[in-house]
């Protein structure tokens, strides 16, 4: 349990993700329009890297023929068997009562806090007080 | 097996075995000639028209007909004898195969089809209030269809309409919409039967040889209706619709389910509108027959199948009278649980066909 830097804010811009290692867990960090979402990286159904995923949006129909493009962005598509996971549920698209992924809180905080609270797990890079970190708590 | 009929707590004819697939056998275009108006009657005449047969039900086959049946006869008396006597069912559902959907002459396909809806009405239904029939649809015409679910749609003695496993087109092709809208308005199953229009190869690799050939391929008609039908979207548009295959075989299903769901969840995005896995939305709509089946002989063999397809709901009885499907009159095949018989039998035919039950009321009463 803990605090992790992902990555220097400035590191991390909209549209970009970034695969990490903590705790033994492998994490999937995106930044959508600066909205950051964390999630296992495993795909539950096979185990495909979720971070090498397309992000896309959900076509929502109400009748046979309309599509109504929603929520760009906002979902995952595993690589491996195109299952589409919601970035702010975990849930599944195709089975969201029991396929889903598991979510992590994920914020940023200024270089400052972080080395005040000496909470921070040991990282592979300095942090420096004067900038803004992208961090998972675990 | 004992005939369900014989048990002691099935009480005729409010609970007797609904048979959902008997074959009225039409005996030559002379037969539906009263029912044509005079030119159609020219035309068949000077045309000589004798009969309306393709490569499907060799008529003289014994496997068409079974040969203890035809030698009874294949008229009203013979099919009588048949499926309410010696097989105990209280009421039948007739399914008239004759090849009206061969014609491609629009016009004649539908004069000759709403001949033969006139035929099945007075030489049959109307000489047995056991008997209902499903409404033979011109599926060369959609605007007759329509118009031909006006003239016979609201007569209770017609209970489906029908069309086959083979035709000019998938049938989740939205020109049929206004078909299949009018049917969920009149409370009418669309029932989709084993055969062709022969305007299609019957195996998506071109033209076959051989009868053999002909009939297995019958199942690949019935798949691609199946995924058409939903991904087209039709049960989300007309969710009361219920679709019955008939002589479609069983055991393919819960395979096809699996291939269909598992490929759903990968490729879904393109069918926004299908919002749930395939294989909820056939439980909720599609229906089968259990004639032929399709499964070994041992007991209870088709119980895998069952518990794959999830829903004891789903199999309709039928005899499919007069092909041979069994010997003697032993009507439920041994590979079929006994704990299913009264619902194959009775309860989900009456589930599907709405109808019938106020038929049964009638019947109860004219007791």
């Amino acid at each position: 349990m803990g605090k992790h830097v992902v990555a220097a804010a400035a590191d991390l811009p909209q549209g970009s993700r970034k695969r990490i290692e903590a705790e033994g867990r492998v994490i999937a960090v995106f930044n959508v329009r600066g909205e950051y979402f964390a999630i296992n990286d495993r795909c539950p159904h096979e185990g495909g890297s979720l971070c090498t995923g397309r992000l896309s949006a959900l076509t929502v129909s109400k009748v046979p023929g309309s599509y109504e493009w929603t929520r760009e962005d906002e979902f995952i598509r595993c690589p491996w068997h195109g299952w589409e996971f919601d970035l702010r549920t975990g849930r599944s698209v195709c089975d969201p009562k029991t396929m889903r992924v598991r979510l992590y809180d994920v914020h940023v905080e200024h270089g400052e806090e972080l080395v005040a609270e000496k909470t921070l797990v040991a990282e592979t890079f300095p942090v420096r007080v004067e900038d803004d970190y992208v961090v998972i708590e675990i | 097996m004992p005939l369900a009929s014989e048990d002691k707590s099935i009480d005729c004819p409010i609970d007797c075995p609904i048979d959902c697939d008997v074959h009225p056998t039409v005996p030559g275009m002379m037969a539906l000639l009263p029912y044509l108006d005079p030119h159609w009657q020219e035309q068949v005449t000077d045309r000589g028209i004798l009969s309306l047969d393709s490569i499907a039900y060799p008529p003289n086959l014994d496997f068409t007909v079974r040969r203890d049946l035809r030698a009874k006869g294949l008229d009203l008396a013979g099919m009588q004898d048949a499926v309410f006597g010696r097989w105990g069912a209280g009421q039948a559902i007739l399914n008239c195969i004759y090849g009206v959907q061969m014609v491609h002459n629009a016009d004649m396909g539908v004069a000759f089809t709403r001949a033969l809806n006139d035929w099945i009405k007075a030489q049959w239904l109307d000489r047995d209030p056991r008997l209902a029939a499903s409404i033979v649809l011109p599926m060369q015409d959609t605007p007759a269809c329509l118009e031909e679910l006006d003239r016979l749609g609201s007569n209770r003695q017609f209970v489906q309409a029908l069309v086959l496993a083979n035709g000019e087109e998938p049938y989740g092709k939205r020109q049929y919409w206004p078909i299949w809208e009018k049917l969920e308005k009149l409370n009418l199953p669309l029932g989709i039967h084993a055969g062709s229009s022969y305007h299609n190869p019957v195996t998506t690799l071109g033209w076959t040889n051989y009868y053999i050939e002909d009939y297995a391929a019958q199942t690949f008609g019935f798949q691609a209706q199946l995924a058409n039908l939903v991904t087209e979207g039709v049960f989300v548009k007309y969710p009361q619709l219920k679709v019955v295959l008939i002589e479609s075989g069983v055991t393919w299903l819960p395979g096809f389910i699996w291939r269909l769901a598992k490929f759903w969840r990968g490729v879904r995005r393109e069918v926004p509108w299908v919002d749930r896995p395939p294989g909820d939305i056939i439980r909720d709509n599609v229906r089968m027959t259990i004639q032929p089946l399709d499964a070994p002989d041992e007991a209870n063999a088709l119980q895998k199948a069952i518990d794959q397809i999830q829903s004891e709901d789903f199999l309709l009885y039928a005899s499919d009278y007069p092909h041979l499907r069994f010997e003697g009159d032993d009507v439920m095949p041994p590979n079929i649980p006994d704990s299913l018989h009264r619902k194959i039998m009775i309860d989900n035919p009456r589930a599907t066909y709405k109808r019938l039950a106020d038929m049964q009321t009638d019947l109860v009463g004219v007791r």
